[in-house]
């Protein structure tokens, strides 16, 4: 249930005056809710919760973790 | 898939193993919150990456499981009206009332459907105006920016025909009621990463320095959890305590302002009943003075349905962290997914599900 999906923003539309996205999640699509990151952008990767985009990822934040698992490993060759 | 795979790479997630390892000199329990970290744990048999010393208890952190038996009678005895059109997650259908589930009500003939987004609802509702649509409104505060939206939404649109059932659950008073009962085993917590990208971790600071435990803000793929674990051992090796967020990259430590400000707007903190748990004071959400025209339970006048949990169950003591699925003597008999007795078996997200979805019948760990 709370499990959030991260998905790329393809396209913008408004509807009932919200904003709304075809997000594509590997390869399906959805519709999904953009009125709570209203930041994000088409090329944007979002995460998505029951429809609604919670967060957008951050790329810098997501590259830096990452960096710090290789440099654990490459520690411990030492 | 991006932000999916590079944090499922297996050669990282052995680095982690071994440096876990390598820090670990004492016996710790560390409890993850969210059912969908224990899903992700057992899926990918982190335990086993785990030293014998490092024993991670499976916490209350699943909207469904925890969802009281009489919310679930209630959301049968609503479904089960021809004027109605019932609305749901589809991880609702299955779960046992006292005499029946959703998806026994939709084999009689009612109309209830599985929805993608509480969103889907409002299409529902403007093309069947002469249908009262509810949606069954369940989950933690991840789920209540959306659901808070739906009914927002209904109210700006006009829809007279539009109300929710709501089951909302709080993550830090359980927490804290964890922490404060005398026979607690907990000594870290891995965070919920969702919840708190749309709360942020504030709340979270004043839990670990009052009870003096670490929590690690953490995602859900196996390499978020293995560093989360690996923050927690550094932290309870070293004997300090603090939040640390592991999940950066969808967490800020205010969380979502937008998202905060609309559930403020459509709930009002209430206490609430848990399943297997009992009420905790201030630990969940129901709609707010002026949304209180959408509220299912008020509609359909209630009130009356209760219910009570099998005495036999021992889900309150699994989801405090007191006991595994294997010391239950029910476990895989006369509870299974097909069967479920309690909190812990009624979803896939559940200790106890997942305990026996992945083989560990029999397993202490």
């Amino acid at each position: 249930m709370c499990l959030a999906i991260p998905g790329l923003i393809e396209s913008i539309y408004v509807q009932d005056n919200i904003n709304m996205a075809k997000v594509n999640f590997g390869g399906v699509k959805r519709a999904t809710c953009l009125a709570y990151v209203p930041h994000a952008k088409a090329g944007d990767y979002v995460l998505v919760h029951v429809g609604f985009a919670l967060s957008v990822i951050n790329e810098q934040e997501a590259q830096s973790t990452l960096k710090v698992l290789k440099d654990i490993g490459e520690l411990d060759e030492i | 898939m991006k932000y999916l795979d590079e944090y499922r790479d297996s050669t990282l997630a052995e680095q982690l193993s071994q440096r876990i390892h390598k820090a670990t000199k004492h016996n710790w329990t560390i409890m993850e919150v969210c059912g969908g970290q224990t899903h992700s744990i057992l899926q990918y048999g982190l335990e086993d990456l785990l030293p014998e010393t490092i024993e991670l208890l499976h916490g209350p952190g699943c909207p469904v499981c925890v969802t009281p038996l009489e919310l679930i009678d209630k959301a049968v005895a609503i479904a089960s009206r021809q004027d109605v059109i019932f609305c749901s997650f589809g991880d609702m259908l299955r779960v046992p009332g006292s005499q029946n589930d959703l998806l026994g009500v939709k084999a009689q003939g009612f109309d209830v459907r599985i929805v993608y987004s509480p969103l889907d609802c409002l299409a529902i509702a403007k093309n069947n105006p002469d249908k009262q649509v509810v949606f069954f409104a369940v989950g933690f505060e991840t789920t209540a920016p959306a659901n808070a939206m739906s009914v927002r939404q209904a109210k700006t649109l006009g829809l007279g025909n539009f109300s929710i059932l709501t089951s909302h659950v709080t993550v830090p008073p359980v927490i804290t009621s964890i922490l404060q009962s005398v026979d607690n085993r907990v000594q870290a917590f891995l965070g919920p990463g969702h919840v708190c990208s749309v709360m942020g971790w504030k709340q979270y600071e004043a839990i670990s320095n009052h009870y003096k435990i670490p929590i690690v803000i953490t995602g859900f793929e196996p390499t978020d959890l293995l560093e989360g674990i690996l923050r927690c051992v550094l932290q309870l090796e070293a004997g300090e305590y603090k939040v640390e967020n592991q999940y950066a990259r969808a967490v800020e430590k205010e969380g979502n302002k937008v998202a905060r400000t609309v559930v403020e707007e459509v709930f009002d903190v209430s206490d609430r009943m848990w399943r297997g748990l009992g009420s905790i004071p201030k630990s969940g959400y129901k709609l707010s003075y002026d949304y209180a025209d959408f509220d299912a339970e008020r509609i359909f006048q209630l009130e009356t349905i209760s219910a009570e949990e099998p005495a036999i169950c021992i889900s309150g003591q699994i989801l405090r962290g007191l006991k595994k699925p294997h010391e239950c003597p029910a476990f895989a008999n006369m509870c299974t997914p097909e069967t479920p007795l309690g909190a812990t078996m009624v979803s896939s997200e559940g200790t106890c599900a997942a305990y026996y979805k992945y083989g560990r019948i029999g397993q202490t760990k």
